[in-house]
């Protein structure tokens, strides 16, 4: 079946189709927080080294994960809206740039709050966390460029680049923060048990799931009022029944 | 095991809640960010519309 | 004008950034300035403990270097932009990332080379082996450039706008960090008597990756700015 991709690529039918998908991820998400926490807190067993601070994991890693997934889903899109010059890709990546970095927020406070009881520091310098912290300070830059510039095509292919050039400089990154983490024989953290529970494993692949579909859920109702805002002007904007009651 | 003892997660509840509650604090706010932005720009959209009718 | 081999050209934009900058003197100055008083004011707020501040040195340096290369970037392209000459490069038949180029060179000239030949009279304030004084100016006649040359995309993309300045350094510093690690990294080295070999020559890696990479997105980064 030959499905027309370009049609969707039209703000205007995407517009529909995303506003009909949002239930279809939200609702879905939550449920698979409420099983995913339900298996990490009363069917995975306490780990015999960390006790009951490792349940932190359930949201830590998924979290960490997906800020760093959507920075890459984010330059995608923005260099397909670069290189392609389509709209719809350019208000994508700025309608996932907020959610990235609140992933990357939690991702850091859960860490910090699971630093404190496992190595006695609210904050460590170990290369993930470091790592993490920088992810975040890219997904300010993107934001920072995007909102200072009024014309929104030249906001869209500003950041775009920026997104691309961070993008290929996060292995670079990564692998500094690594090297310099070594050399300074900082602490690294590390899950001690040496094989994970399988309930834990599942508890944390459920919320992981969660998360993606929380993270799609909000990026497709956050492009509709950019969509909107974008396409002001035009015939079926005015058209909407949501713009003429 | 009774839910006292469940919240207390064996002295270590500040930061398995402390974790948990700032994520749900996030997902709540974000949630209520993105309808509060869908509020305003249908407000300002039906605003220029009736500023065109005036016209 | 059209005979003009790519060296000449890049020896033109450069010859003419430099000639600019000497009749505003007082622009390479501050920037100086701004550098030896970061570097002079740590020992002030961290105390004058001879061992502390041999250790904390190479990070120092390098930090104020950083912000220091951060300053001037608002300027690389403003003057061009604002009078025009910009927009003439855009449209010239000669390559955009040539031109980029010598700008970036001209920058560093200004910004860069500076900072380097002070250094060592600052690693001094800080009791630094000579070794290790000469391990840092190696690391920042590496580094500096790249700071330029980063700094160069950063200043294209945020030409013109309101709060250009800050909103630079909120984009290029944390694209800078790994020239920081292997910067410091390169020096510590030096100070515990380990081989610095390392991490010079990721940092000359670092530096032919931007060289590569740099001018023609900062050329793709002016074109955007200036449509």
């Amino acid at each position: 079946m030959a499905i027309n991709w370009f049609k969707y690529s039209a703000p205007s039918t995407f517009y529909g189709l995303a506003g009909k998908l949002v239930p279809w991820f939200a609702w879905p998400s939550a449920i698979l927080f409420v099983i995913g926490l339900y298996i990490g807190f009363f069917v995975a067993p306490t780990d015999a080294v960390q006790g009951e601070a490792y349940r932190i994991i359930f949201i830590h890693v998924p979290a960490s994960i997906m800020s760093m997934f959507l920075y890459l889903i984010m330059a995608a899109y923005a260099a397909l809206g670069l290189i392609f010059n389509t709209r719809l890709s350019s208000m994508m990546a700025s309608a996932l740039a907020p959610t990235g970095a609140l992933f990357a927020f939690i991702s850091l406070w859960t860490g910090a709050l699971w630093g404190k009881p496992m190595w006695g520091a609210w904050w460590v310098w170990d290369a993930r966390l470091t790592s993490e912290l920088i992810l975040l300070f890219l997904y300010f830059g993107f934001i920072a460029l995007h909102a200072s510039i009024d014309d929104p095509r030249r906001a869209d292919r500003a950041s775009a680049l920026l997104a691309i050039l961070g993008s290929v400089n996060v292995p670079i990154i990564y692998f500094s923060v690594k090297w310099w983490n070594t050399l300074h024989q900082g602490s690294t953290v590390k899950f001690t048990g040496t094989s994970m529970h399988v309930a834990m494993q599942q508890a944390m692949f459920i919320t992981l799931v969660a998360c993606w579909m929380y993270a799609i859920a909000m990026t497709l109702a956050r492009v509709r009022s950019i969509i909107l805002e974008r396409e002001r002007n035009t015939q079926w904007v005015a058209e909407l029944p949501e713009v003429r009651s | 095991m009774n839910w006292g003892e469940f919240f207390a997660m064996k002295g270590y509840g500040f930061y398995v809640w402390g974790s948990y509650g700032v994520a749900l604090l996030i997902f709540v706010i974000e949630i209520a960010l993105v309808r509060h932005k869908r509020i305003i720009t249908l407000q300002q959209l039906r605003l220029l519309r009736d500023a065109e009718k005036e016209e | 004008m059209n005979k003009l081999s790519l060296f000449g050209l890049l020896r033109l934009v450069i010859s003419r950034d430099l000639m600019l900058a000497m009749r505003r003197r007082a622009d390479v100055l501050t920037t100086l300035i701004f550098f030896v008083m970061v570097v002079s004011l740590f020992p002030l707020g961290v105390g004058p403990e001879l061992g502390m501040l041999r250790k904390m040195a190479p990070g120092v340096v390098w930090v104020a270097a950083l912000l220091a290369s951060m300053l001037s970037l608002g300027r690389m392209f403003s003057a061009d932009y604002l009078d025009g000459t910009l927009e003439q490069m855009l449209l010239a038949p000669q390559s955009l990332s040539v031109l980029v180029l010598g700008k970036i060179l001209a920058h560093w000239m200004l910004s860069g080379l500076p900072l380097v030949l002070m250094a060592p009279v600052l690693g001094l304030q800080f009791d630094m082996s000579v070794q290790s004084l000469w391990v840092l100016i190696a690391s920042l006649l590496l580094g500096t450039p790249v700071l330029s040359m980063i700094g160069a995309v950063g200043a294209a993309l945020t030409l013109g706008l309101r709060g250009g300045g800050v909103l630079v350094s909120l984009l290029v510093l944390p694209l800078c960090i790994p020239v920081l690690i292997f910067g410091t990294g390169a020096v510590e080295a030096a100070a515990s008597g380990m081989s610095v070999a390392s991490h010079l020559s990721l940092l000359g890696a670092l530096l032919v990756l931007a060289l590569v990479f740099t001018p023609w997105v900062t050329a793709q980064a002016l074109r955007i700015s200036m449509e």
